[in-house]
């Protein structure tokens, strides 16, 4: 016993350090965090992001410098508070909350006090900063506009925030981010690789050199410049073209799907979202709910496509072979079907075949083709699954998977949705039931980039590329491979042949007969849509939206465009007209028309948008 | 019995153990004092290259230990003793002051801390009295006596100040123990300590109600035997006393660092940057290495002196970070088997002198070890005493080498008897 008792004791000692350093080393892994957060710091050095070009060559975007003050807030050391504030210009009550923040984000790590000043606040400033430690200035790069339009396609770069930090964990508090259109889609091509720099600290905190002799080490990696499919100068004329409008133009390269214009109204200066005022003009947008700015409504807005949809339910209809070209169908003022009931159609010659049908928007044509395709199988929610199957090959009701990172599905509707409406099997529903669908009401909506998305299939007689904005990535001299995959509709190319002829017809003597382009031949259709909106809870009718669909030249498309002006009336009245100033604008790069781009540009809707608003009783399509 | 006759055979595992436990301490001290403007390994400004010559001396120390007679050590362990004592007196005059304590005799530029030789002496004028024919451990009188020739060095050394070094002399309770010292004196010193924490992380009142269930409860059980209630009393008399005399030391006699450090061990303060730092700090260290470490002279933490005193009373902590958790093992293992092997030694002797010597060497530097790695890893209070043949420092590892060697010279010749 006497023997054993300092042995036991070594060897049980033996066990209980071993246990705790296994508990240290092996099994309690937050003292490896706590040794990477104290004994490294990690510098970045930020590139330069890359510039945005248009499809010309044109700069669109560029860089310039600008100077954030930044704290560390465990190396503050007491200060003149009173003096640093009249320097940075804020209030005491504000500094105080900003490094309050701060130190919650973290102790450790730099945030931001005040971003973005001038140069000129800077020299005025930089001479000051050595008195207030753990505050200094950081250079970082900015967004220059060289343009004042295309905010909506370009986006802007902002502050990260911290949810996005908890996603992203390559972004840190202060650093810059691509908030919205191409800035947003090619954050990664733009943005570069920021160099990190390890320096191993001592006790004090002081540096003492690289960690490792730097082999962690990286240098910072330029942005990639972009060039973008838009053409500048037709982006700009859209844009001035919808001055106190609302809606929005899409124009696309049917030959290659790269989108020439994508003009969204109201629009704003992308410039308003750079500097000290960014978010004092961010805010103003984003809480103007009745003009909605920020809302790209050729992107994200679901309307009714009205009659322009008709083209595409003549596809269908032959197609499935249930009417041919020279068929004719009557119209007594409208379409009858069921127990009287009767959709309506404006005043024209009767009867008239497919071609005509089409110059001429005739309902009854389309309601009947419509009606037919839905027959002619056995049940409707078989015809209903085929018809939706066609649209759905234009990439139609779902996204079109454009690389803009905003977007809508739209919709067309299903059988399953018909059979929960009227709740099949219980009730049954037939085609008559779903028939505005023909003429592009009832349960179908598009967004504008998809029904410029059809023209453009049209004008290629079955098949398209899905839209695109990135033309060139620069060194690497590719776009994602998405976009350069065909795309093939389920029409076959030998139907599309007097749908075109029915649309070049709307320009010769149709409803966009007065639009028509000197040396142009221009193939389009008309829309005017029906549309709600909600006035006190009550379901109150507005003036009709303006809709309009065209592509030229006939024979060789070159741009694909589909027009939408909210409230606009009927489809030539703003649409048209603005569709045809683009065509030419495009085509032949001057106006010979200054008295329609006059009337186009001096025209306002404004007293229109007014109305819902006004709080009184008003009437629609004056 | 002169070095040389054939029949002398040392014991080349213990000294393999040394070799091993130095060679690898160097290593760390290296790194850990590693700096921008090193030039070699032999570079006498810099931490390492000192402790390279530390070592090489020591070699020829062990050279001059193992050439003299084993008989010498035993004749001549009272003079030794008494010019050690006289050493450490001596510091009250000629003493150079470092870091607060008066501990140090300088000669230029290096400095002679005799307490770390002291224990030497004292383990060897122990064996001395314990092996003499005349003395028997189961006497109140010689155990008075030992008990003197303990504590007189250790009460010396206190308040140069520096209780660390003579905490150690508590180790010397083991060697008596084997040689008959009552079990209830490890008893006592044991329920002290337990009654001495227990005080200061409850308090004193609960302290009491503990004190008073417990002989409550024993008294109860026992009472068929009739135990007479006056030992009962007294016993939990003598143990509230003693409470109360810890907190009254611990209050009014106690410096502020020192309650600080049983505070933070006791988990009663958590301050990280204040008087915790050295222990927080070493344990993110050797958390960092994880299993294999990060490497030699990789360590971050070791490069950024985040852990203060590395190269001397926090070395495990370097090597901890660099040579992670298998090398951490490694070391303990070699310690372990080190102090085994001198126990084994021991018991193997066949004269008391040497056993009693050799268990007072293993006991050394067991509380070295125990009370150093403790205090690294975060288990115990900080106590500064160094960590045997690793930590920095002339003195400290000259006093353990004379130590482990003479203990290897007495066993070879022990070898020869038989």
């Amino acid at each position: 016993m006497r023997k054993l008792l300092l042995l036991s004791i070594v060897l049980i000692t033996g066990l209980v350090f071993t246990g705790r350093l296994f508990y240290l080393q092996v099994y309690n892994t937050s003292f490896q965090q706590l040794s990477e957060n104290n004994a490294i710091k990690v510098i970045y050095d930020y590139p330069q992001r890359g510039y945005i070009f248009d499809r010309n060559g044109k700069l669109l975007v560029a860089n310039q410098p600008s100077y954030d003050v930044m704290v560390i807030p465990r190396e503050v050391k007491p200060l003149d508070t009173l003096e640093f504030c009249n320097l940075l210009k804020i209030t005491k009550k504000d500094f105080k909350e900003i490094l309050a923040k701060a130190r919650v984000y973290s102790p450790r790590l730099p945030s931001v006090v005040i971003p973005q000043l001038t140069k000129g606040e800077y020299a005025y400033l930089s001479e000051k900063m050595y008195k207030y430690e753990g505050f200094y200035i950081q250079k970082r790069s900015l967004r220059d506009y060289e343009v004042t339009h295309s905010a909506n396609v370009l986006g802007y770069i902002a502050e990260v925030n911290p949810y996005i930090i908890k996603q992203n964990p390559d972004y840190q508090m202060g650093e810059l981010i691509g908030r919205q259109g191409v800035e947003q889609q090619y954050e990664e091509v733009l943005r570069g690789v920021k160099g990190v720099k390890y320096i191993q600290k001592d006790r004090f905190n002081r540096d003492i050199g690289p960690f490792k002799e730097g082999i962690f080490d990286t240098l910072p990696e330029r942005g990639k410049d972009i060039s973008l499919t838009i053409d500048e100068v037709l982006q700009q004329y859209g844009e001035e073209l919808f001055v106190n409008k609302r809606g929005g133009v899409v124009a696309i390269e049917p030959s290659s799907g790269e989108i020439l214009a994508l003009v969204t109204a109201p629009y704003y200066d992308p410039s308003l979202l750079v500097g000290r005022e960014r978010s004092k003009n961010y805010t103003k947008l984003y809480y103007d709910s009745i003009a909605k700015p920020l809302y790209d409504r050729v992107l994200q807005g679901e309307y009714p496509p009205g009659s322009p949809f008709k083209t595409l339910t003549a596809l269908i209809g032959l197609q499935e072979g249930i009417i041919d070209t020279k068929e004719t169908v009557a119209c007594h003022g409208g379409y009858t079907y069921g127990r009287g009931r009767k959709l309506g159609c404006h005043h024209h010659k009767s009867p008239l075949s497919m071609v005509g049908g089409i110059a001429n928007s005739c309902n009854a044509y389309f309601c009947t083709a419509y009606r037919r395709s839905i027959e002619k199988y056995p049940t409707p929610q078989e015809g209903m699954t085929q018809w939706q199957r066609h649209l759905e090959s234009f990439g139609l009701g779902n996204y079109l998977g454009t690389d803009l990172p905003s977007g809508r599905p739209g919709k067309i509707p299903s059988a399953a949705l018909y059979n929960k409406v009227y709740k099949y099997p219980e009730y049954k529903w037939y085609a008559t039931a779903t028939i505005s669908n023909a003429i592009g009401q009832g349960e179908v909506l598009l967004t504008p980039i998809q029904m410029a998305n059809f023209t453009a299939a049209i004008a290629n007689k079955g098949w398209y590329y899905k839209p695109h904005i990135i033309k060139n990535i620069h060194d690497v001299d590719t776009i994602p491979s998405v976009y350069t995959e065909k795309i093939q509709t389920t029409i076959d190319s030998e139907h599309f042949a007097p749908i075109i002829e029915g649309m070049h017809d709307a320009y010769n003597y149709g409803t966009a007969s007065f639009l028509k382009i000197p040396d142009i031949e221009i193939c389009g259709k008309t829309g005017t849509a029906e549309n709600y909106t909600k006035i006190d809870g009550k379901r109150t009718q507005l003036t009709d939206h303006s809709v309009f669909i065209a592509f030229a030249p006939k024979d060789d498309p070159k741009i694909a465009i589909a027009v939408f002006v909210e409230n606009g009336y009927w489809g030539s009245r703003w649409a048209g007209r603005i569709a045809s100033l683009m065509i030419e604008k495009y085509i032949k790069g001057k106006i010979t028309r200054t008295d329609l781009e006059k009337y186009v540009l001096n025209g306002s809707l404004e007293a229109e948008y007014a109305k819902p608003y006004s709080g009184e009783p008003f009437k629609i399509n004056q | 019995m002169a070095v040389g006759t054939s029949k002398v055979r040392f014991d080349w595992l213990t000294i393999f153990f040394y070799a091993a436990l130095v060679g690898i301490g160097w290593v760390n001290i290296y790194s850990a004092s590693l700096s921008d403007a090193s030039a070699g390994y032999f570079d006498l400004t810099q931490i390492y290259g000192r402790q390279l010559l530390f070592i090489i001396l020591s070699v020829v120390l062990i050279i001059f230990i193992l050439a003299v007679d084993a008989k010498f050590y035993e004749r001549f362990s009272s003079i030794i003793y008494i010019v050690s004592v006289a050493s450490l007196i001596g510091l009250f005059i000629f003493g150079k002051n470092i870091n607060g304590a008066t501990s140090w005799y300088s000669f230029g530029n290096f400095g002679i801390q005799p307490s770390e030789f002291a224990k030497a002496a004292t383990a060897l004028a122990l064996s001395k009295y314990v092996s003499d024919i005349q003395t028997n451990m189961q006497e109140i009188k010689h155990q008075l006596r030992a008990f003197i020739i303990i504590a007189l060095p250790a009460l010396i050394i206190i308040p140069q100040p520096d209780p660390g070094s003579a905490l150690i002399y508590a180790a010397f309770v083991f060697p008596l123990y084997r040689e008959g010292l009552h079990f209830v004196y490890l008893l006592l010193g044991f329920f002290a300590a337990a009654l001495f924490v227990s005080t200061l992380a409850i308090g004193v009142p609960w302290v009491i109600a503990g004190v008073l269930l417990i002989t409550g409860f024993t008294y109860f059980k026992n009472r068929k035997r009739r135990p007479r209630v006056i030992n009962y009393a007294a016993i939990a008399l003598a143990c509230i006393a003693f409470a109360f005399s810890v907190n009254y030391i611990f209050n009014n006699v106690f410096e502020q660092r020192h309650r600080d450090r049983f505070n933070i061990v006791l988990g009663k303060e958590i301050d990280t940057k204040g008087i915790g730092y050295n222990t927080n700090q070493s344990e993110i260290a050797i958390g960092n290495g994880g299993w294999f470490g990060k490497g030699w002279t990789q360590g971050t933490q070791t490069k950024g002196n985040f852990v203060p005193e590395q190269h001397t009373d926090y070395i495990f902590s370097t090597v901890g970070e660099e040579w992670g958790f298998v090398g951490s093992v490694l070391v303990i293992a070699l310690f372990i088997a080190l102090i085994t092997r001198i126990l084994f030694l021991a018991e193997r002797q066949k004269n008391q002198f040497s056993r009693v010597y050799g268990y007072s060497v293993a006991a050394i530097l067991f509380f070295h070890f125990f009370v150093n790695i403790g205090m690294v890893t975060g288990l115990f209070p900080t106590v500064g005493i160094p960590l045997p043949f690793f930590s920095y420092g002339g003195s400290g590892l000259w006093g353990f080498t004379i130590l482990v060697f003479i203990f290897v010279r007495l066993d070879a010749s022990n070898f020869v008897h038989s």
